[in-house]
């Protein structure tokens, strides 16, 4: 588990694919290692990236075989991501997710707490889309420094 | 000029037609898969002619997160067969009749409030079914509805929102919404169809209350058209087939292109 934290999310570079809550367990037999991953998003196409690089990693530090196997249950979510990787996310320039919504079906009307502009630390800011450059992220502007800026999104 | 993109006279079929199924278990969940396949293609065709940029990049997120769906789906639908097909096998070996969709989502896109009124009515469906199916007895299936629940929620706040601005925006953008919203009304009934291979798979724990699916759906639906200043009609005609593999022409077109690479290089890989 360790030596997997050093393969970094192709995607969010900054952290790690176990920081990012998608290596679930890792399973060390003599024979072989086994990995369970879970998908961030269903159609991310960064998952299989993810899997031949942990793959590549284990394989260079003598483990005979590696399987990967991919579990859906529980549903991956951003609650996993820690602290630590959340602060490394805001340097990037990524406002971290805030808390995953509960159960419970859409309200539409709901209005969105504030995204904190991951520069200058502002909440006054405008979703610009709900969807960004990768599956897991939107896009904002922060309306007192000018920056537009990525969040990770709550799932 | 909006396009008309079925000329059927609108009358109401009466009953599905019925076709033998070897295996109940694999096909409803051809059903769900092929929805989301086909939906997802759809969108997919928006790829690099979006209205804006940022709504360019939404519909390939959301024909991703569909086509990621799909293939969880198909994949177990193989395994359920028993046959050795994997869930590619399945999107691409098939012809038309073979697909088990629904007609609502081979609909064409035609214009962007077309295309969105589309999503919006099937992502409250897709939202409302997978809430039900994420309680249900096949562990396999509750696992892929509580993933794809996550990220139906996120479509149907968007599409519901564009419904509303559309809607509620200009003469024109209304005019076109509430074209869209009637052309599409006859293909909505079939969603909620319950036959014998829903009969079939509640034996397996799969028991979905369509009645309470239908009534909920209408419900959300009719809340985002009142905001939308929409009329939501009242014709009770329906459209169907697409569960037994009687599909509009549109279907056939589609798989022309989704499966062109597939079959011209059967096995190639990159």
């Amino acid at each position: 588990m360790a030596l997997l934290n050093t393969v970094p999310d192709p995607e969010v570079p900054v952290i790690s694919v176990v920081e990012l809550g998608v290596v679930r367990d890792v399973d060390i037999t003599p024979e072989r290692v086994l990995v369970t991953m879970t998908p961030t998003y269903s159609g991310c196409p960064a998952m299989r990236e993810m899997e031949a690089d942990v793959k590549a990693v284990l394989l260079a530090r003598g483990a005979p075989a590696v399987e990967v196997r991919t579990v859906l249950s529980p549903a991956w979510t951003t609650d996993w991501i820690g602290p630590e990787a959340r602060e490394k996310l805001r340097r990037y320039g990524i406002a971290p997710p805030g808390k995953a919504e509960s159960q419970g079906l859409v309200t539409l009307t709901r209005a969105r707490s504030a995204v904190a502009c991951p520069f200058c630390g502002s909440t006054d800011t405008v979703l610009q889309s709900e969807f960004g450059s990768t599956a897991c992220k939107a896009i904002h502007q922060c309306r007192a420094c000018g920056s537009p800026f990525d969040e990770f999104k709550p799932l | 000029m909006a396009e008309v993109i079925n000329k059927a006279p609108d009358v109401p079929i009466a009953a599905p037609r019925k076709v033998p199924v070897a295996n109940p278990l694999a096909d409803y969940l051809q059903r769900l898969g092929d929805d989301r396949l086909i939906l997802g293609h759809r969108v997919s065709e928006w790829c690099g002619h979006g209205p804006i940029l940022e709504e360019d990049i939404a519909m390939a997120n959301i024909a991703l997160d569909l086509i990621g769906h799909a293939s969880s789906l198909l994949a177990l639908a193989g395994e359920v067969e028993g046959e050795g097909r994997s869930d590619d096998t399945l999107a691409y070996f098939r012809d038309a009749v073979h697909f088990r969709n629904a007609l609502l989502v081979e609909q064409p896109n035609g214009d962007f409030a077309m295309t969105m009124m589309r999503q919006f009515l099937f992502d409250t469906y897709s939202v409302l079914l997978w809430d039900q199916l994420s309680r249900c007895g096949h562990e396999g299936l509750a696992a892929i509805a509580t993933k794809s629940l996550k990220e139906d929620k996120y479509h149907l706040r968007h599409s519901s929102e564009w419904v509303v601005r559309l809607g509620d925006g200009t003469e024109e953008s209304h005019q076109r919404a509430q074209h869209a919203l009637d052309e599409l009304w006859r293909f909505t009934g079939e969603l909620f169809d319950r036959d014998e291979v829903d009969a079939a798979v509640e034996a397996q724990g799969i028991v979905v209350d369509h009645e309470a699916l239908r009534a909920l759906w209408t419900t959300m639906v009719r809340d985002v058209l009142q905001r939308a200043t929409l009329t939501m009609p009242t014709s009770t005609a329906v459209r169907r087939g697409g569960r037994t593999g009687f599909h509009t022409e549109h279907l056939g077109h589609l798989l022309a292109t989704m499966q062109s690479v597939a079959r011209a290089h059967p096995g190639a890989s990159w």
